[in-house]
């Protein structure tokens, strides 16, 4: 059978190579390409070189939403891992129910973002009637909607992550460090966190790229309103692509840089807390 | 284990069971049958990975049409339509309509694929600007021959490139019946200061009357178009009249001390709260309109049917006044943001088989009846479309909004036109819409000054990023 598959391999990766390149490398390069093009349908591309490059960097509404979704991002990142590390290691004691809790907590992941956006639209803003305002009007309450919407949503699934690390160191460990005297905070920094940095690695990689490529939501939530204060960038790109005659290059090229950024910013994220990890 | 010894042991299973254990076996000729089955996997799996990219239908001598509807509302109808066309003349017809508001979402990607509609619709001069290279010349064709106007032409240079469909008109619909309540009739407006000296007496007695003066003006998605697009059209609406232009790069705004007038009025005389209006949405404001909360309700003849049921005899329409001199004549606002346009890069016999189509809706008797009449008008007894067409054989509409417009053109009130067709670009409608929220949640000269950027500034630099 080993020698079989040996020889056969190119058989066997044949449909998922062919289903990549079709799905995935093909469109990546035309649209890599497009970005060089005034175009309205794919099919009638005229090359313009890097024109549209210049314009989306003159686009003001783009280095702003550059900053508010980098802000978003470091804010997402740190409360979704905090909370999600808090309640798997609340959720790996011997408490009652606890398979009850976990499942509760992952739930918020199966509904889809624009749905939550709507539904925590009406929630917000049923509070905020009481205080005379509304998401729409107020860039700081749009931020912490969005974040707080974000974290709900995501906490359960990098929860589920952490609970799958905890689980996996082993006890001789922990109990080692007891007898010697470790007390719960020595243990917790110096054993579980050390160990757990597979899981940490993944799950800040996740929520990383997950706040950069964020779009249902913020297009549920706020809409980039008031004024595009809390337009993320790929909300950005879809705006442009769309909003004015012969701006579909310019949506492209804005995508391209987005996708450099996301991925520089995924690698760098994976370096340094690669560098972490420990062999058990 | 041995082998003689495993087998003896195992004796009762099947022989093929050992096939999948013994070494010797696999050797010895069973190989092939392995290396077949793997490559019969291999093959079903890529089989089915083309088998959704294939299979273009070989087209046929008369052609097909593919409709890319753009109003949800009629969808039904035009798939009926479709229907009728096909058992009558053969030809293939397919309608697909695109979700409120991803028109143009649609149209592109749609137009992107290898079997590309046929038949399509711009929104107007700017609309065109990005499909014009995809726009037959429609100059020698039937349904061309069939309008009433040379206006309801869309024309690009000499080249007919759209027709227009469909004549819509908006004002503010009123509840005569409320309006009678608070004391008034609608001939006792005729100017802004009359409407506003309507709506802020109705707000001064709103316990005591238990109704307000407008429905909500709200700012969702759904309903901010009624603002930023179609109030916005009767100040660019005068500025062009007072320079006798029809379209612009560069707007001056001369107009916007009257939109702020209007947009006041709306605000502060209406249901709800300026500072909730961002989360309020079309759907609020007809349900307010139809439970008796408020007078007015700004919107056009397409709004019938959502709001038919507080019965035609309650039911009243007046122009959007916003405080120009000599505003006692003008009427409704009518025009057309639907042109029809041919695929010019679709083959000759679809081009055909699309003109034919489009002629014979204009012509023939159970088409126009399905697109003009309203109740029971579709042969299977559905509701026809009620739309008021500009061809030659336009039926009577029985849409009471439809009426009353035409009824302020027999009188002789002048029509606004649908100017806002040359706005500039999606983007321009959109800061206004934002500066307009912004501005309604505190009304500053600050806030509105957003407003006058978004509109004048925000022109020419859509104007000029448009030109690019």
């Amino acid at each position: 059978m080993e020698k079989a598959v040996k020889k056969y391999w190119p058989v066997f990766v044949l449909p998922t190579i062919a289903a990549f390149l079709i799905g995935f490398i093909i469109p990546f390069i035309e649209g890599i390409y497009l970005s060089f093009c005034n175009f309205t349908t794919i099919k009638d591309a005229k090359f313009v070189g890097i024109q549209n490059y210049i314009e989306a960097f003159k686009d003001s509404n783009f280095l702003g939403s550059f900053k508010f979704t980098t802000l978003f991002a470091v804010v997402s990142l740190v409360l979704i891992n905090v909370l999600a590390f808090l309640i798997a290691l609340a959720l790996t004691q011997n408490i009652k129910g606890k398979n009850i809790f976990r499942t509760v907590f992952f739930m918020p992941n199966l509904i889809g973002g624009i749905v939550l956006g709507y539904v925590w639209q009406l929630i917000f803003d049923g509070i905020f009637v009481k205080f005379d305002t509304a998401l729409k009007l107020n860039e700081t309450l749009g931020f912490w909607g969005l974040v707080i919407l974000v974290s709900w949503q995501q906490v359960g699934y990098m929860m589920i992550v952490y609970i799958a690390g905890l689980q996996a160191i082993p006890g001789d460990i922990q109990e080692a460090a007891m007898i010697d005297g470790a007390n719960r905070f020595q243990r917790l920094f110096k054993i579980t966190i050390p160990n757990m940095m597979p899981s940490i690695t993944i799950c800040t990689f996740l929520t990383i790229t997950n706040s950069f490529k964020l779009f249902d939501q913020n297009l549920a939530l706020t809409g980039g309103e008031p004024l595009h204060k809390t337009e993320m960038l790929a909300l950005n790109i879809y705006t442009t692509f769309y909003g004015r005659v012969g701006y579909e290059g310019v949506g492209q090229a804005k995508a391209v840089v987005f996708f450099i950024v996301v991925v520089a910013i995924g690698l760098l994220q994976l370096k340094l807390t690669r560098d972490k990890e420990v062999q058990q | 284990m041995k082998w003689k010894r495993y087998q003896k042991r195992y004796k009762k299973f099947p022989k093929d069971v050992y096939v999948t254990i013994n070494p010797k076996v696999i050797r010895g000729g069973k190989i092939m049958k392995k290396k077949f089955a793997v490559l019969g996997l291999a093959a079903t799996m890529m089989m089915s990975l083309f088998a959704g990219c294939g299979g273009k239908e070989a087209s046929s001598d008369t052609g097909s049409v593919y409709y890319l509807n753009f109003k949800p509302e009629a969808d039904a109808q035009w798939q009926e339509l479709a229907k009728i066309y096909e058992e009558e003349t053969g030809v293939k017809v397919t309608v697909v309509t695109a979700a409120s508001g991803q028109y143009e979402t649609t149209l592109k990607s749609e137009m992107g694929k290898s079997e590309a509609p046929t038949l399509f619709q711009v929104n107007g001069p700017v609309g065109l600007a990005s499909w014009k290279d995809y726009c037959a010349d429609l100059s020698d064709t039937e349904i061309y021959k069939q309008l009433t106007s040379e206006d309801f032409a869309l024309k690009d240079g000499d080249k007919v490139a759209g027709i227009g469909y469909v004549i819509e008109s908006y004002g503010i619909i009123c509840n005569k019946k409320l309006l009678a309540e608070a004391g008034y009739s609608i001939d006792d407006i005729n100017n802004f200061a009359d409407l506003k000296k309507v709506a802020e007496d109705i707000t001064a007695r709103r316990d005591e009357l238990g109704f307000d003066a407008f429905t909500s003006a709200g700012m969702d998605g759904s309903s901010d178009w009624r603002f930023k697009t179609h109030l916005a059209n009767i100040p660019v609406y005068y500025e062009y009249q007072a320079d006798g232009i029809n379209n612009t790069n560069a707007i001056k705004g001369t107009y916007l001390d009257n939109y702020r007038q209007i947009w006041d009025l709306y605000i502060n005389n209406s249901t709800t709260d300026p500072k909730q209006l961002s989360v309020k949405t079309g759907d609020d404001a007809v349900a307010e309109f139809v439970s008796e909360k408020a007078v007015f309700y700004q919107n056009g003849t397409w709004a019938y049917s959502d709001i038919s049921s507080i019965g035609d005899e309650n039911l009243g329409m007046i122009p959007i006044y916003i405080g120009v001199d000599g505003e006692e004549n003008q009427g409704l606002c009518t025009g057309t943001e639907n042109y029809w346009c041919v695929n010019g890069k679709a083959s000759e016999a679809d081009i055909k088989a699309t003109e034919d189509f489009m002629a014979w809706v204009a012509t023939d008797d159970t088409a126009l009846k399905a697109v003009c009449g309203s109740q029971g008008a579709m042969p299977s007894g559905a509701d026809g479309m009620g739309f008021v067409t500009p061809f030659k054989k336009n039926l009577e509409s029985d849409n009471l909004l439809v009426n009353i417009a035409n009824q302020y053109v027999a009188d002789g009130k002048t029509p606004v036109s649908w100017n806002f067709t040359t706005m500039p670009s999606e983007t321009w409608k959109n800061e206004v819409g934002s500066a307009l929220t912004v501005y309604a949640s505190d009304q500053t000269d600050a806030n509105w000054e957003l407003v006058e950027k978004a509109f004048v500034e925000g022109w020419a630099t859509e104007s000029q990023a448009a030109g690019n």
